[in-house]
């Protein structure tokens, strides 16, 4: 397919620009806030001097990207059809804490343990996606609203529910509050035999590489099928592309914003799972917050699409892996934020001008193909 | 030519040889017109004939690719509608372009403030509207808010608009479109002032009463040039209407009847408020409240194998009365196909017990222009074959059917992975008419079908409609072309102001009749 071919050599063309571009920009940045932009990038590929630093980098590096793979994922399900999911943050918030309770309440062979944290989970920021998309279905409550003011009671109720009624032991001289541990069978196998394949040495630091990388990446694909190959997934296409259309096809406005936000809210309830089941085993007080806010971004850049969304999650994981560093380096850390937003600016810049200009081509594309046996015709 | 130019005035417009060109497709060719300064210049062509893109090059939104206009005599190039607004070149759109919530005041001097010391100038804005509303005969209160307008009112309010920039030559694009009859009388002795005050009026419609009523001079475009330029006063609506079409127009003529005695579908009482659906709300009473009806007891029945045509100026309940049967809208009433109620059943469930529908927007309700020709061959049959197999879309076989299409309806497109914004409208709707007779529809809508397609598509059209109605097809056709009305139905009904005013005979109807129960003129004395 010829066409397809074009548009998407275009969207990378338009991509790789864009970086081009945020890398010359953010080095201003950095030139700016008194460091020098070479050594600020010299540090992004500094993964460390020996080579148990190495495997910890790269095992931080991707660590980090699943949780925002998926969180860009939750927030691409309701991009697809104009819905815009801005509560993932509460979801995961408060998917994590309710998960890692329940999980640390039985005991089970590892698979069952395993699988029900992460049905409840799921179900937890499906429920909870759901009361801002009745909101918007039977009231009209603009979703982006309701979700922000759900983030605020969703992220209350976590800190309430940590320090109250899940609170678990706390070791002595420990500061942060935590969930009951939760049993060894409910800890994700690492992968850390993939480094030994690869001739390096396991990394050793945050429970090595989280095997939960494993059903991020199934999640990826089943989203995929999901979006491209289904009814429910040309409903959601049909929906975003043209609402009116697509109510006139039969599809019920109503029943696709619930579909599509509990689904959002439901892949937005693993968010917080890699770190508890990979490192953590319990929700504590530290756990890592803003990925929803990052799965914005992700989804952003990775236009709605789970590859793409795949690729932006390593780079802003790749970027955010950098702080230590940078530090050492000593280049302020922020320009990793500078980075991250000018990218996703420019690269939305630069999909929106590759998108007209596929449009276009193709247009062009077809009346020169028909030109030869086409009457003249004539438009409105 | 006009008779009654001034021998020494130069024409106030003059365009020579104007080609416009897209990609593909030759929208304006080699078009002539020269308009006599003080008159009222009529240019009438079919939807689709290239007036609207030969108003936007006379208003400076697009360049022409060939060709020169003059304005009094001089040559102009215009790059944008500022360079012709300097000119004295003035554009009432045919949908109003108002802020609601402002003033008629406010909108009038709306970009073009006057100010006083940097302040707003109301005073001199105020005194000029008047004298400009009293030397035209515009009569509008300044100081009412647009959203309280009647669409006459907001009519006057943006020839004013386009008078207080100095407008001298107005081009007015469809501006009956909109008005009822009385409007349209208004509207045309506020025509005439405004002639009588030396302004030039360049009117653009397709209905021809209204033009032969009105125009000093006539040009007919047709299929993107010129065709004729005649006087008014030595042409019929007839006559006329043969320019406009051409003789090697194919006539929608259907006489065979092929309509049975069984009903397929039976719209009964259906009736819906302006206010929103309320389920408890009882007809009979809504109308005793004297509460606006979009639809007021409308009741009709279609027979297998018949076309019924729905007759009707635009925004008397024909786009209510789709939704109400599509069920996109609630309505009160009763809605039986094949004896079935289907008055509760969803959009979807409608579509799958073989309904089809001709959308009158195709680009808002028809298609998914950034999606490929298969996409939208799927779109509105997720649920049926070929495109369905279990919760999956059948890619293939929904390939294999759209290029089935794209044979038998004779699409021109490279291929069905091609995005339906490549395709030109008359192709477009070709696409969604052979979407909409698959799968065997025993009933079908179609509004506006062959609206904005070029003439062979529009056979086409036509030919597809009536041996689906051969086959034994239902048909509701909603159509604002009387000769396709005329041509295709086998009834037709009238609807104004949401109610079936008339039920007629189309083997012995005029257009002219027709158009006067159309327009309220005649009361409906067949009336069922």
């Amino acid at each position: 397919m010829p066409a397809g071919l074009n548009r998407a050599l275009l969207t990378v063309a338009g991509a790789v620009v864009a970086i081009v571009l945020a890398v010359a920009i953010s080095s201003v940045a950095i030139t700016a806030a008194g460091a020098s932009p070479l050594d600020a990038f010299a540090a992004f590929f500094d993964f460390g001097a020996t080579p148990r630093a190495v495997s910890n980098g790269i095992a931080a590096f991707l660590n980090r990207a699943v949780p925002l793979f998926i969180a860009g994922l939750a927030v691409a399900v309701g991009f697809r059809m104009n819905l815009f999911n801005i509560g993932v943050e509460g979801q995961y918030r408060l998917a994590a804490i309710v998960a890692a309770y329940v999980g640390s309440t039985f005991e089970a062979p590892a698979p069952i343990q395993i699988a029900v944290i992460i049905v409840v989970a799921a179900a937890v920021g499906g429920l909870y996606a759901l009361i801002p998309a009745v909101m918007k279905v039977t009231r009209g409550v603009n979703e982006v609203i309701a979700t922000i003011m759900l983030n605020y009671v969703a992220i209350n109720i976590a800190s309430y529910l940590v320090r109250g009624p899940f609170a678990g032991q706390r070791a002595a001289g420990q500061l942060t509050t935590t969930t009951p541990q939760l049993p060894e069978s409910a800890m994700f196998p690492n992968l850390n035999f993939l480094f030994e394949g690869f001739g390096l040495l396991p990394p050793t630091r945050g429970g090595g590489l989280w095997g939960f990388l494993i059903v991020a990446i199934v999640l990826g694909v089943v989203i995929w099928v999901v979006l491209e190959r289904t009814r429910f997934g040309f409903n959601v296409k049909a929906s975003g592309l043209n609402g009116p259309a697509a109510l006139a096809s039969g599809v019920n406005p109503k029943t696709m914003v619930i579909a599509a936000m509990v689904l959002s809210g439901a892949i937005a309830g693993l968010i917080g799972l890699p770190e508890i089941l990979g490192d953590k085993g319990a929700f504590n007080s530290n756990f890592t917050a803003g990925l929803g806010f990052l799965g914005i971004a992700v989804a952003l850049l990775g236009r709605n699409k789970p590859v793409g969304i795949a690729v932006a999650a390593l780079l802003f994981a790749f970027l955010d892996r950098a702080q230590g560093p940078l530090q050492i380096a000593n280049v302020p850390p922020s320009v990793i934020t500078i980075i991250q937003g000018v990218t996703v600016l420019l690269v939305v810049v630069a999909n929106e001008v590759t998108t007209r200009l596929a449009l276009r081509l193709e247009e062009r594309r077809a009346a020169q193909q028909l030109s030869s046996k086409t009457p003249v015709e004539v438009a409105a | 030519m006009s008779a009654d130019t001034l021998a020494t005035a130069k024409p106030a417009v003059e365009l020579e040889g104007i080609t416009k060109r897209f990609p593909g497709v030759v929208a304006n060719h080699d078009i002539r017109i020269t308009v006599e300064p003080g008159t009222v210049h009529a240019i009438v062509g079919e939807n689709g004939a290239g007036k609207s893109t030969l108003m936007k090059i006379l208003y400076g939104m697009q360049k022409p690719d060939e060709g020169t206009i003059r304005i009094n005599g001089a040559e102009v190039s215009f790059r944008t509608p500022s360079d012709a607004i300097g000119v004295g070149i003035g554009m009432v759109h045919q949908h109003f372009m108002l802020a609601d919530n402002l003033t008629v005041l406010e909108n009038v001097i709306l970009g073009a403030e006057p100010k006083k010391v940097g302040m707003l100038d109301t005073a001199s804005a105020r005194r000029r509207i008047t004298e400009l509303a009293e030397s035209h005969g515009l009569r509008v209160d300044p100081d009412k808010l647009v959203e309280d307008l009647g669409v006459g009112d907001r009519q006057r309010v943006e020839i004013l608009k386009v008078l207080y920039r100095g407008a001298r030559i107005l081009i007015l694009d469809e501006p009956t479109a909109v008005l009822v009859p009385q409007e349209v009388e208004e509207l045309f002795q506020n025509l005439r002032e405004l002639k009588a005050d030396g302004l030039t009026v360049i009117f653009i419609s397709h209905k021809l009463d209204e033009v032969l009523g009105i125009a000093d001079a006539i040009t007919v475009i047709r299929r993107g040039t010129t065709v004729a330029s005649v006087d008014p006063r030595e042409v019929t609506a007839r006559q006329l209407a043969e320019l406009m079409v051409g003789s090697e127009l194919p006539t929608p003529e259907t006489r065979e009847s092929t309509v049975t005695d069984v009903v397929t579908l039976r719209v009964a009482q259906v009736t819906m408020e302006a206010d929103g659906y309320h389920a408890a709300a009882d007809p009979a009473k809504l109308r005793e409240e004297g509460k606006r009806l979009l639809l007021d007891d409308v009741s009709f029945e279609i027979h297998r194998g018949e076309i019924l045509g729905i007759a009707g100026v635009e925004g008397n309940g024909q786009s209510e009365l789709i939704e109400a049967i599509m069920g996109i809208r609630p309505a009160h009433g009763s809605i039986e196909l094949d004896g079935q109620d289907i008055s509760q059943w969803s959009t979807l469930k409608r579509r799958e017990s073989g309904i089809g529908y001709i959308p009158e927007d195709r680009h808002r309700q028809g298609l998914l222009l950034e999606a490929s020709l298969w996409e939208n061959r799927v779109l509105g049959h997720q649920t049926r074959k070929p495109a369905r197999s279990g919760i999956w879309i059948n890619r293939r076989a929904s390939k294999a059917d759209t290029e089935r299409i794209v044979k038998d309806y004779d699409v021109r497109t490279p291929g069905v992975d091609t995005l339906a914004l490549a395709l030109s409208g008359g192709n477009q709707q070709k696409l969604i008419v052979g979407r909409e007779m698959s799968g065997e529809p025993r009933f079908l809508i179609a509004a506006h079908p062959t609206r904005g397609v070029d003439v062979g598509a529009q056979a086409a059209i036509w030919d597809h409609l009536r041996n689906a109605r051969a086959a034994g097809l239902a048909v509701l056709l909603i159509s604002a072309d009387l000769d396709e009305l005329i041509g295709l139905s086998d009834t037709l009904q009238v609807i104004y102001r949401g109610r079936l005013v008339a039920a007629l005979d189309p083997s012995d109807i005029t257009p002219d009749r027709l158009g006067g129960y159309m327009t309220g003129a005649i009361a409906g004395t067949e009336e069922t």
